[in-house]
């Protein structure tokens, strides 16, 4: 186990569980959504740092097109709910 | 020689972008922040840049890390200015 | 060696540090301008951790476009929604209550990340069995692309990313149907025209590039897809409507072309008596490209009606006629 494994894996971890506690209990939509997009980035890099096998050995392939399809996956489902939100201010300002 | 000259290069930019931050940090108002921020930092990268380009005694490498330092220094000129100007604004509205 | 840890430990600090400021701010600019400095870190660590074709996507969308998209969310509805219906807790019942669900939820997270620790410390103990990487560079070869991610992503996985344009197309049409597009930003002033007037062309040609260079190096389709939006996001801000996004009928082929070229390959290689997207190692490199460009279109034209966040209108008489 290298060092770089444990210090990226460990922080993807923490980065996890920081998004996932401001999505469940932060009061305002917007940092929820921040906060889903941390927890997304923490288990990217939880990812990354499985397909990486030291300096100068050529990394695992699948995973890396694993994220770079969640990379836009998650850009996405951001768009939609800001769109949603949109919405929901647009139906609370006429009613 | 030129890997003297690469390294002393890449330090002093590193002391550009030192001084850039610490104005950043410790200058009064936004204007002045600003001028800290793009100008330090634009020499720094500049000067970083210079280094890396001698380091790596390649060309077209090098061609490439200037064309990131001009659209670099295009970008931050436009974006400090607009950012000065949304403040000038505010400031003469309020 | 040291150096490296240095900096590991560098970038693992700052990507903690910004992550926990952004998240810990109520001010919704601050926290969103935090997370972008978030994504460009970590496209550094991506960078580090040898994963390229990641760091330019995360730089191009995770920090770029998602900012984007937030600050604008930020700007034009800072007011209502997103402050989303927080009822004033009058009763101490109800504040303790709040207190032990913080506590609750905040202690399930910390036992959560220890348990996911846990486990890729298991996985890291034993030797990696790397049959899939290794699958990979056996057939990188008859792949049509010596770029292993773009040979992943177009070709051993292509069901994957066929049903990732359908994810994106699903989302564009989620935001479609929500309403109109915002309305346009005023005319931009000298300085930024004239930095529109030479980014957006370079940044074209940029896209092309990335789509061109992902056979074999860092690139491709979502990159390129990427930089393509930036360019239209660029335009937008400085005051252009349409921003060159067709509307009407081109707008909704250019949302369906990545799903609809995917159908149309595996399909053909179906009648020609192939798999369903088991190209002919003869033609994969050229049909690779084929699909890539249909789906950067797709892409793109889904990042910039993000961005729009809605259906873009006509423009109101003929005051859109350039583009």
């Amino acid at each position: 186990m290298l060092t770089a494994h444990w210090l990226y894996g460990i922080s993807g971890c923490l980065l996890l569980a920081l998004g996932l506690r401001t999505a469940l209990l932060h009061d305002m939509l917007l940092q929820r959504l921040i906060g889903i997009n941390v927890m997304g980035a923490g288990v990217f890099l939880v990812l990354i740092t499985v397909a990486y096998r030291g300096p100068g050995i050529a990394p695992d392939p699948v995973l890396h097109a694993l994220v770079l399809t969640g990379i836009v996956v998650a850009v996405s489902a951001t768009a939609l709910a800001l769109a949603l939100a949109r919405r929901l201010t647009a139906e609370q300002d006429d009613g | 020689m030129i890997e003297v000259m690469a390294s002393l290069l890449t330090v002093s930019g590193v002391g550009f972008y030192l001084a850039g931050s610490i104005g950043l940090l410790r200058l009064p108002d936004l204007y002045s922040r600003l001028h800290a921020l793009t100008k330090a930092d634009n020499l720094g990268l500049g000067l970083l840049i210079a280094g890396l380009a001698l380091h790596t005694q390649d060309l077209l490498i090098a061609l490439k890390l200037v064309l990131i330092w001009l659209a670099v220094l295009a970008a931050s000129a436009a974006s400090a200015h607009l950012i000065a100007q949304h403040a000038r604004r505010r400031e003469t509205q309020s | 060696m040291t150096a490296m840890l240095v900096l590991d430990i560098l970038l693992v600090l700052s990507l903690l540090s910004l992550a926990t400021a952004a998240l810990a701010t109520n001010d919704a600019r601050r926290s969103v301008i935090l997370f972008m400095a978030f994504g460009l870190v970590l496209a550094l660590a991506w960078g580090r951790l040898l994963a390229p074709d990641v760091a330019l996507a995360e730089a191009a969308i995770g920090a770029g476009l998602s900012g984007a998209l937030l600050l604008t969310a930020v700007r034009d509805q800072a007011h209502r929604a997103l402050r989303s219906s927080r009822k004033p807790v009058h009763e101490r019942g109800r504040a303790n209550l709040r207190v032990t669900l913080e506590w609750t939820v905040t202690l399930l997270c910390i036992a959560l990340a220890g348990l996911l620790a846990w486990a890729l410390a298991q996985a890291f103990d034993r030797a990696p069995k790397d049959t899939l990487a290794q699958a990979v560079s056996a057939n990188l070869a008859i792949s049509g692309v010596s770029n292993p991610v773009t040979a992943v992503l177009l070709n051993f996985r292509a069901y994957d990313t066929l049903l990732e344009l359908a994810v994106l197309l699903t989302a564009a049409l989620g935001i479609f149907a929500l309403g109109p597009a915002r309305p346009g930003h005023r005319a931009a002033g000298p300085v930024f025209d004239g930095l529109a007037r030479w980014l957006v062309p370079a940044l074209i040609l940029t896209a092309g590039y990335l789509l061109w260079v992902g056979a074999h190096a860092p690139g491709g389709a979502f990159q390129a897809g990427a930089t393509l939006a930036a360019a239209a996001v660029v335009l937008r801000l400085a005051g252009r409507r349409s921003v060159g996004l067709p509307t009407g009928h081109t707008l909704h082929v250019a949302m369906v072309a990545g799903v609809s070229m995917f159908l149309a390959v595996g399909l053909g290689l179906l009648v020609l008596g192939r798999p369903f997207l088991g190209y002919p190692p003869a033609w994969a490199g050229g049909l690779i490209l084929l699909i890539e460009t249909a789906a950067m279109l797709a892409i793109a034209a889904t990042l910039v009606l993000a961005f729009f966040g809605g259906r873009p209108t006509p423009a109101p008489g003929v005051a859109e006629k350039t583009s």
